[in-house]
């Protein structure tokens, strides 16, 4: 084995796999990929451009940064804007628009606004500056709690009065379920986050499963690992099959990884959550726990006055629920752009609007 | 924030009571922290979230996959090679 990446780009084993499924395909199907890192993969490679036209994927919500709500970076800005604050946060959030302005601005304005790229690096900010109030920004899906947990456990074992999180966490399967209940609702098959699953497990897969009895292919995010867990998701529709399948199986144990789950369970608690551009969806996100509130900056900071305001032309929530591609936006690469920004999927590296800006010739 | 790559673990040490790592990216190299993983050994790859590692790639697991490929490439050449086929 050598670097477990060239292996999976084989052209000559792509080749097979489109094959595959040209030979599988009898109609049509409609498959959701939920991972926005795959969205890239597919868009990057140009997977979506080879794959027989009875075959239409739609792009999922899988990209963290797009789907925190407005109300949340509104808050992070207050909060970067107060003097006594160092403002950590990963890169990626810093052009994502606010309702006035976006971090970048607000650290242009005087902000102490830091990029970092693990909450273990905020932790050190917070050791190294005991007279300022560090806070991270916790945001991502089922993987990157494990390391904000493990930030928040760690700063009260040492006792870092300083250091604080505010966590806006969001959990993939409860939006896979409202987007299957919704009546507009398309799709057939979903290819499952691998990496999700590599802290998750298959569980909760098997329950969507069962409940809406629709086939899910947990798969990895290099081009051959995409294609195979088509060619296996397309394999059971095809049937009228409707069971978890694991094409990942490298990384993704059906128990997931126990000891990030439970650290995890021990500081969040499961809450109702905002999604942008989708709403408020039941048990989809996570809180600190009120055991830990003394690292918790929604409760150390109160910000009250948040007023929000959302792009108008900005369809960024059809596009996140598979609805609309990027390129069907009027605003598309016209007056949004990744440096004028009117939706975060424009700008986070796993949004489907900056692959398509990105990667298409559009 | 997702570095979805695998990377390279190529030493392992302790940080403020964590277990730490470096891990190799192609040339690139990052500090991790290992706590998720606590049996990983030199030399093995991993997926890393935030700093965090989540899982040490299992090579049979990935061996077994790679081998089921060729072995579907092999039969669609033989395929191919056939007279009466293109």
């Amino acid at each position: 084995m050598s670097t477990y990446l060239n292996e999976f780009r084989d052209p000559a084993i792509a080749h097979l796999m489109l094959d595959e499924i040209r030979r599988l395909v009898t109609r049509p199907w409609v498959i959701m990929e939920v991972c926005g890192g795959q969205t890239h993969a597919i868009v990057r490679s140009g997977i979506d451009q080879v794959l027989p036209s009875e075959i239409r994927l739609v792009h999922g919500p899988g990209c963290p940064v797009c789907v925190t709500p407005l109300e949340t970076i509104d808050q992070a800005i207050a909060i970067a804007k107060r003097p006594e604050v160092i403002f950590c946060s990963f890169g990626d959030m810093l052009r994502v628009p606010g309702s006035q302005q976006d971090l970048l601005s607000a650290r242009a304005e005087g902000g102490d606004v830091r990029i970092v790229y693990s909450p273990l690096e905020a932790l050190q900010v917070a050791r190294e500056n005991p007279d300022r109030q560090v806070v991270f920004l916790a945001i991502g899906f089922e993987t990157t709690a494990p390391g904000n947990a493990m930030a928040v456990i760690q700063a009260a074992k040492e006792g870092l009065a300083n250091f604080s999180i505010l966590a806006c966490h969001v959990l993939v399967p409860p939006a896979m379920r409202t987007l299957l209940s919704s009546p507009d609702n398309q799709v057939q098959g979903y290819l499952a986050a691998g990496h999700v699953c590599t802290v998750m497990g298959l569980a909760e897969y098997e329950e969507i499963c069962v409940d809406y009895q629709v086939p899910i292919v947990v798969t990895g995010l290099e081009p051959n690992d995409i294609l195979e867990g088509l060619v296996m998701i397309i394999r059971q529709l095809e049937s009228g099959r409707h069971e978890v399948e694991n094409q990942y199986g490298r990384s993704v144990r059906t128990v997931g990884n126990p000891l990030a789950r439970d650290m995890v369970a021990r500081v969040f608690t499961i809450k109702d959550q905002k999604w942008r551009g989708i709403g408020l969806l039941p048990k989809s996100g996570l809180q600190v726990r009120e055991e830990f509130a003394a690292f918790d900056a929604s409760k150390k900071f109160a910000v009250t006055d948040i007023v929000t305001h959302e792009a108008a032309e900005c369809i960024s929530g059809i596009i996140l629920q598979g609805l609309k591609r990027p390129d069907q936006c009027p605003a598309f690469g016209t007056g949004c752009r990744p440096e004028h920004p009117l939706g975060a999927t424009m700008v986070s590296s796993e949004g489907a609007c900056a692959a398509y800006y990105q990667y298409k010739k559009i | 924030m997702c570095l979805a790559i695998p990377g390279k673990l190529i030493k392992i040490y302790e940080n403020t009571g964590l277990k730490m790592g470096e891990v190799d990216y192609d040339g690139t190299v990052s500090q991790v922290c290992l706590e998720y993983v606590p049996e990983i050994l030199l030399g093995q790859y991993t997926i890393v979230h935030a700093g965090f590692a989540l899982s040490i790639l299992d090579e049979e697991e990935a061996r077994k996959t790679l081998e089921i490929w060729q072995e579907l490439l092999e039969k669609a050449d033989q395929f191919r090679d056939k007279p009466g086929h293109d």
